[in-house]
Parts: structure tokens; sequence; C-alpha cells
């Protein structure tokens, strides 16, 4: 074994100033002791990875909210809710929302959902909790790093979240520091209203364009732009960790595929969100700095002609996309690794097609990069240029369909336990083919030609990045909970919060479909105005309630999350007889460096269930074989050079 | 329990796939030349995908149903780490299907994108503006009028910056209601004064977006006469939802005439035809194809 190549010896680490501060010092001296650096600026990868999953609950109910609104709008036009009227005399006056009201609804639903719960939980939720255990490592590289990802990520909510009060509220929205540095607020909305892609030029030309488009948009921007920075950090600290700090054994064929999916993801984030980053800031300055990046010459506004020149709305959408599509894969792959992993487990049974899987998800990540423009068709953009887009975006099924065979050949000739984590995993994978499939259909131009931002769009996403990513991090929520929080959850309210969301996502998200046939445009406050969508009337009725039984649903689960952190029922350390390392933790939850000084070694792939002759049904990759097999494992190990060494070498067993 | 859940699956794949073939709902009626090679293709990726959703969604359910746990400790799934034969038989079929669709998805496409409109098209300039659509007709020479953004001027109804003083100014007709011909190629080209816009007419089977700073042209034809929705697709502010008109397709000697008329009698003559032509395909009215 060679020293040299010992991955976070403080001389070998690039970032060796961050990571010395904190894993060295800390594991040589213990875990923090005031309960500021233990609960709240803590470095330590478990409580980072349990606070981005606080956050993303908090989103995400903030976002249903949001979307339970824009569904009472538009089932029952003209309709008073009071409360609303309370809670926002501005943009629901007497409780009639105003469309600008609604347009603020759908952008920070968009927002809320796509950044900062389908970006956040899935990877710096679950991937920084269990990257570092599953690999056996103490921690993650750069652990300071990681703490600020996580506190950049919430500064960037509370930008987000504060333009509802700055166009919600007169008061505030009439300030001279919103007036004069950020377009102006208090109209009325809870933010911008150009929808969470934010088009210029309707996003770039401030106030004139509409309500909410002021100080909302600038701080919409600057949210994401933010969110972008924390994305970015928490990206580096995965890569590394994955690749440097595994521990002796643990071959990158033996890794989980929910390291895997972690790995993929932030190599996709690492690459996706500086383009973001870069458009956000050029929107910016289009805005405030009377630059003219998106925005071309011979505008009218009020009969005014702008002076802006030279600037193209189109570069928007190829750089918003360019990141947007890499984006939907970072939402929806660590829900396949998730999966993966508990279907399993739970099959008792090893992955079908492991490395088959490996190469799926790296195929879809590397594929997700060349087919932005299947988001641009109709945009103006060359139409042969949406020919390769449309052909590249079809060959993605192919190694979606591979997946989904191989998570059918794991259950086939399975001895399957439906605890609740089994229940989402199998619900993952069917939502993921309900929503993944019209994939084939949109990704065509021809189709695309009528489907374009209609309903059928939105039933596609939804289900696809949207719901399965969702029953992902159930998933993963009621399998990892054990290890998290050394409790249970309640399976008999697991199972009361299944079902109802499972009938309830197919009773949203499929009817949208038919509406999209029917020609449903979609971010309209209103259909009333248009008669081809009269035979649709009674399908608006059915999603909307459904969307309110799926939301109430969400509400046991809340309650079943953390009532159990107190009071459920004490958990083993390996509840669900399961292979992985973050199951072979000294104690659960794992101690502050995650093995007590004493690293695992890794004998044997991941998934090693009914492996004929064992004494149990799976082997811990940490069983030693006594027979020759060990023999071949060590040999195999040996081959890899890096991840033959042993982790950071101090208190371990080497 | 997962005898429960495989039979959930089935039915919630019955109920999806219910939605779809019962009748009730589907694509409006065409209107345009590309119509019926769109609803083929639209109907032969639906069936395929029909069958991939059912197929794996039966084999879901069907797993789960049959290989539950029985509870018995000694019991041991079948050990296998996959079938490599297997494997690569079902991703050459997806990949044969799904290149296929692909390929043949982009006919339609390249039929109206990668050909201009034959000459002597009818030509119709679309200004789109925040809620509403402006319809630029040349008038009976032909030609459109000069126009510029300086001379917008909406209080006096110069919604797309005519330029009086021009020639070729002086027939030209603008309206908010789009009127072409059946059975005649037909050009719009599409102008945004403020924001991104997207015109939209479902029996048309075309969107595009209308983006300031490009005049984007698009072309088709129409093989039936009626009045129908033209909706905006792409958010451009508040009023998005009601940022409505019509387009009206005329017998060719209507539109003619239409043409030929001076503004004020223009307008009143499209608010006459918007009477006459409830909202629909007008009855017994089918080209069999466009003719030049």
């Amino acid at each position: 074994m060679e020293e040299a190549t010992t991955p976070i010896e403080p001389s070998d680490a690039p970032a060796a100033e961050a990571a010395e501060a904190s894993p060295h010092a800390a594991h040589h001296h213990g875990p923090p002791t005031s309960f500021i650096r233990k609960y709240i600026f803590s470095v330590d990868h478990k409580v980072i990875g349990i606070q981005y999953l606080l956050l993303a609950i908090f989103a995400a109910f903030l976002g249903m909210f949001m979307s339970v609104l824009m569904r009472l709008n538009l089932t029952w036009p003209g309709r008073k809710w009071s409360l609303l009227g309370t809670i926002f005399p501005l943009g629901a006056p007497d409780g009639l929302m105003t469309p600008e009201f609604y347009l603020s609804l759908v952008t920070m639903h968009g927002t809320m959902m796509v950044f900062f719960v389908l970006t956040t939980a899935p990877q710096g939720g679950f991937g920084n909790y269990f990257l570092p255990i599953q690999v056996g490592a103490e921690d993650m590289a750069f652990p300071t790093l990681n703490m600020l990802s996580f506190w950049v990520t919430l500064v960037g909510l509370m930008v987000l979240v504060s333009a509802i009060f700055v166009e919600g509220s007169t008061i505030l929205g009439n300030t001279d520091f919103v007036n004069n540095y950020l377009g102006g607020g208090g109209t009325g909305t809870i933010g911008p209203i150009g929808g969470w892609t934010g088009y210029p030029p309707l996003s770039a030309l401030g106030k004139i364009a509409g309500p909410g488009q002021g100080a909302g948009a600038t701080l919409w921007i600057i949210s994401i732009a933010i969110f972008c920075v924390g994305s970015l950090l928490g990206a580096l600290n995965f890569i590394t960790t994955l690749l440097n700090m595994r521990t002796r054994g643990m071959s990158l064929m033996r890794m989980p595929l929910t390291c895997w999916s972690w790995f993929t993801t932030a190599i996709l984030a690492l690459l996706a969100f500086p383009v973001l980053l870069a458009a956000g800031v050029l929107l910016l300055l289009d805005r405030h700095a009377g630059t003219s990046f998106f925005l071309p010459a011979g505008m009218v506004l009020a009969d005014n002609v702008l002076p802006n020149k030279g600037g193209s709305p189109i570069l928007w959408q190829h750089l918003f996309w360019f990141f947007g599509h890499p984006e939907v894969y970072i939402a929806i792959l660590p829900g396949m690794g998730a999966t993966s992993h508990i279907l399993s487990t739970f099959a008792r049974k090893p992955v079908f097609g492991y490395r088959a899987m490996v190469f799926a998800m790296f195929a879809i990540g590397l594929l997700g990069f060349f087919v932005w423009g299947h988001h641009m068709f109709i945009s103006g953009m060359d139409p042969r240029t949406s020919i390769a887009f449309s052909v590249l975006t079809l060959s993605i099924g192919v190694p979606s369909a591979i997946k989904t065979f191989n998570w059918l050949g794991t259950l086939w000739g399975a001895k399957i336990r439906f605890a609740v984590p089994m229940m989402f995993a199998i619900g993952f994978v069917s939502l993921f083919v309900a929503g993944g499939i019209t994939g084939v259909v949109l990704g065509q131009t021809s189709l695309d030609l009528f489907l374009h931002d209609g309903y059928f769009v939105l039933a596609h996403f939804h289900l696809v990045m949207g719901v399965a990513a969702i029953f992902g991090m159930f998933a993963g929520v009621y399998f990892w909970f054990p290890k998290m929080f050394g409790r249970m959850m309640s399976e008999r309210l697991g199972q009361l919060h299944f079902w109802p969301t499972f009938i309830g996502v197919y009773g949203i998200f499929v009817p949208m479909h038919i509406m999209g046939i029917v020609g449903m445009p979609r971010r309209y406050s209103s259909f009333a105005e248009y008669d081809f969508l009269r035979p649709v009337d009674s399908l608006v009725l059915l999603v909307t309630v459904a969307a309110i039984v799926t939301a109430a649903a969400q509400f046991i689960f809340l309650f079943n999350f953390f009532w159990s952190i107190f009071k459920g029922k004490k958990a083993s350390g390996n509840p669900w007889e399961a292979t992985t390392l973050e199951w072979v933790t000294p104690t659960t939850p794992p101690p502050h460096d995650n093995f007590a000084g004493h690293l695992p070694v890794v004998y044997r792939g991941p998934y090693e269930f009914a492996v004929p002759g064992a004494p149990e049904d799976y082997l811990l990759q940490t069983t030693p074989d006594a027979a020759a097999g060990n023999l071949a494992v060590a040999e195999q190990g040996a081959t890899h050079g890096a991840q033959e060494s042993s982790g950071n070498g101090h208190n371990g067993r080497h | 329990m997962g005898r429960a859940l495989g039979v959930l699956i089935w039915l919630l794949t019955i109920g999806s796939v219910w939605l779809f073939v019962n009748g009730r709902w589907w694509l409006p009626e065409y209107i345009s030349e590309h119509g019926p090679a769109y609803d083929r293709q639209f109907l032969i990726t639906i069936i395929v995908v029909g069958i991939s959703f059912t197929a794996a969604q039966v084999g879901l359910g069907w797993a789960v149903w049959r290989y539950g746990s029985s509870g018995n400790r000694q019991e041991r799934a079948v050990y296998s780490h996959g079938n490599n034969r297997l494997e690569i038989i079902w991703t050459g079929v997806t990949a044969l299907i799904f290149i296929v669709l692909g390929l043949m998805g982009q006919r339609v496409w390249a039929q109206l994108h990668l050909n201009e409109a034959p000459a002597g098209a009818t030509k119709v300039h679309v200004v789109a503006q925040q809620f509403q659509w402006n319809f630029h007709y040349p008038g009976k020479d032909g030609a459109f009028g000069r126009t510029d953004p300086k001379l917008v001027k909406d209080s006096e109804l110069n919604f797309v910056g005519l330029d009086e003083a021009d020639a070729n100014a002086k027939d030209d007709q603008v309206v908010t209601t789009l009127a072409v011909p059946v059975g005649r190629p037909i050009e719009l080209t599409l102008q945004s004064k403020d924001v991104t816009h997207d015109i939209f007419v479902p029996e048309l089977r075309y969107k595009q977006d209308v983006v300031p700073g490009l005049a984007i042209k698009m072309h088709f034809n129409l093989t039936k006469e009626g009045r129908f929705e033209l909706a905006c697709a792409e958010l451009c502010g508040q009023l998005h939802y009601k940022m409505k008109s019509y387009m009206i397709a005329l017998p060719a000697n209507v539109y003619d005439e239409l043409l030929a008329l001076p503004q004020a009698q223009f307008q009143a003559r499209i608010t006459q035809l918007i009477k006459e032509y409830p909202i629909g395909i007008k009855q017994g009215t089918q080209t069999a194809t466009a003719s030049q």
C-alpha cells in the first residue's frame, strides 16, 4: 500500500486549509460539544445532511401549499377564499386571486420545488449523510466547504422567501431600498410572474413588464445565483470524497448504486450550475446595469422604443436549458440510486445487471448534456438543429429502459419484504415508467408542434422529475431514518401515507396528459376564456380533488417524521438486514467519525443477498470470506490502486 | 400487502389507459394539410408508448404479486446478478423502436420547417404585444407598407408602427383577428413588440414562438373553413391567459374580396364574419388538397 496516495493527507488535498481545520482536529479532539458547533454550524456531514433534509421538507410543504392554491383558482374561478384574502389582501383582494398572484404562485412553486426540494434532499440530504459512510470515510473531503454549501443554500432560500414579503406587502415593497436597488415591489404578488424558467424579455425588463417583475424578479435571480454557488461547493465535495476517500477494498465497482448516482449527479451539477450562474449574472446586468445580453433592438413598451440593442432572448434559453436539462437528471438520478439500493435490499436479491446500471446512469448523465434543445424546438432556433436534438433525446430512452428492465429483473424471483421504503421504491419504478415514457412523444419535433408548453409537458415532467423523484426521497427517508435518528418510523402511518399518495399522484398527473391532448396551455390563470378547453372541465375538477387528497396525506408523513424522531420504536443497527457500510457503524446513529476510528474493510460487492451457502440471506460488505473467494476479492481489489489506501490512515487498523 | 399493491398497479394502469382510449378526449379535429400526418404519427407513438407502459406496469405488478416473501426466514431469493444476453436483446429492441419513432417523428417537422413557403403564398404579418394580437395585411397591392417601432402609437391604434407616408402602406389593413384563405399556402411572419409570445391554434397543429428581435416565418395550408380560437402559448405576463384572438379560415374568393377592402370596411367585414362563422369547423367544407 502506498502512503503517497493516501487521499486526505493535508499535503495532498487541494483545499488543504479548509480540510485541515476540521476533520483532523475534530477526530483528534473528539466531536464538538457546544450546541452551535454540533447542530447549527456543524461540519459533520451527517448533521449537514439532516439540515438539508429539513430545508427540503420546509420548501416542499411551502411549494405544495402553493400548488393547492393554484388548483383552487383553476377549478373554482371567481370563488372567494376569505382566509387567503386576509393573508394576501393585495394578491387576493376579498379572497379572489388576481392573475398575477396566480402566476407568482406558478413561479415560486416551480423554483421552490426544482431548486430547494429536488436538488437539495436527494443529493445534499441523503448524499451528504450516506455517501461518506457508504464508501467507508470519516467525513466529507472538505467538511468546512460542506457546511458552507448548506448555509449558502439556506441564504438562497431566505432570499427567495423574502420575495414573498417584498412583493406581497406594500410597506416592505415601497421602501427606498427596494425601489432604488431591487426594482420596486409591493405589487401584490408573492414573487415574479415569469415562471421558474424566467425567460427574458419578460424577466429582464423590470417592473414595466408586469407586477412582480421588479423586486420579485431581482430577488428570484439573486436567490438562484446563490443557490448555484451552494450546489457547486457541494458537488466538489462529493466528487473528491468519492474518488479519494473510499476505504480499503471499496473499489469503484463495489460501491452501492446510491454512491454512483450521487457521483454522477455531482458531476452534472459541477458542469451545469456554473452556466446558470453566469446566465443569472447576465440577466441581473440586463436589469440593473443597462446591458443587452438578452434584449434585442426595436422593443416597444407603452409606445416607447427601448434603447437596447444586439441581445437575444433565445440566448437565455440556451444557457438556461444547458443547465435545465441536466438539472432534470440531478433531480432524478439520486432517486434511481436509492430505488436500486432499496429494491435489492427488500427483494433480498442482488441488483440485476449492476454494471449495466452504472453505465446506464452515466449514459443518462452524459446524454443529458446534449439534449437541452428539445425544450426549444419552437423557440425560433434553427429547425435543423432541432432534428439533431430530437434524435439524441429519443436515445436517452435506451439507458432509461435498461434501468427499468433491470429493476424488474431485480424483482423477478425475489422474496419481497413489503416495508414502507419498498412500497415507495416500487412506486418510484411505476411512476418513472409512467412519466418517462411520454418523453418519447414529446421528444419528437413534429409532435412537439402541438404539445409544447401544454399540459402534456406538465404531466410528463411532474411525473418523472417531480413525483418519481419525491417517491425516491420518501423511500430514502423511510429506509435511512432508523440510521439517522436511531428510531423506526411508524410502519402503520407509513402505509397510510403511501396508499393515498400513490393513487393520488396518478389521479393528478395522468389526466393532465389528456388536457394536453385537448390543447390546454400551461401557465394560464384561468381556462374560462377558451371554448376548446370545455371538454376537460370534469378532469380539471378530478385533478384538484386528487391534489387535495394527496396534499393532505403528506401531513401523515410530516407527523410520522417528527413524532418518530422522539417517540419511534428504538432501531437496531441494521433493521432491514441490509449489506452496505451504513449498517455496520458501531453505534446508531453513527458516531461523529462514523466508524469510531476503525475504518471498515470491504470484501465484496454491495448487494450480496441470497448467496448460496451463506448462513443468512445477506452478506455484509465487511464480512470476510474464509474460503477461496476471499483471495479472489483481495486480488481484485489490488488491481484498483487508489482504493487500496486505508482511508486516512490514523486510528485505523492499518 | 404485495398482492394488494400488484392489483393497485394494474388498476392504475387500466385507469390510465382508459383515459386515452375511451374516445371522449382526443386532439381537436385538424384543419391543416399536415394535420393527418401529425395525427397519424401521434397515434402510432401513443400506441407504442401505451404498449410499453402497459407491459412494464403489468410486469411490475406481476413481480410484486408473485414474489412476496412468505415470512419464512429460511427462504432464499434466486441468486443472480443479471443476464447479459437478455440485457443486450432488450436494449437493442428498445433502441430500434425509439430510433425509428424518432426518425419518423421528424417528417411533419421537416415538411413545415425545412422548406420555404411556395412563391405566391398569402402573406400576413403577425405583431404580438402584451395581451393583444395584431395582424397586418398587405391590402390589394399585395405589398406591405413600411413599419418602424418609432411610429408605434397604441393610443392612435397604430399598433404595428405603420408608416402612413409609405405608398405601399396606403391600402394595408391592421386588425386583431387573423383571416386566411383555405386551399392556398399561407405564410405568417411573426414579430413581437415586447416579450416572447407564442401563436397557437389547436386545430392547426402548430405552435411557434413569437420572439422580439426576430421575424420568424411559418407556413402551412388549410383544408377546412371555420373560425378557430387563437391563443398565446408562451407566458407573456399578467393577462397571458386572455391574450386571445381568432383565426378565420375563409374560401379563397371571400378572402380576396376581404383583402380588397380599405381598413374601416375591412374591420367591419371581419366583425361580420365572426358572427357568420360560429367557433369550429364549418360543416361540409373541405378541399381535398391545397393548390397553389
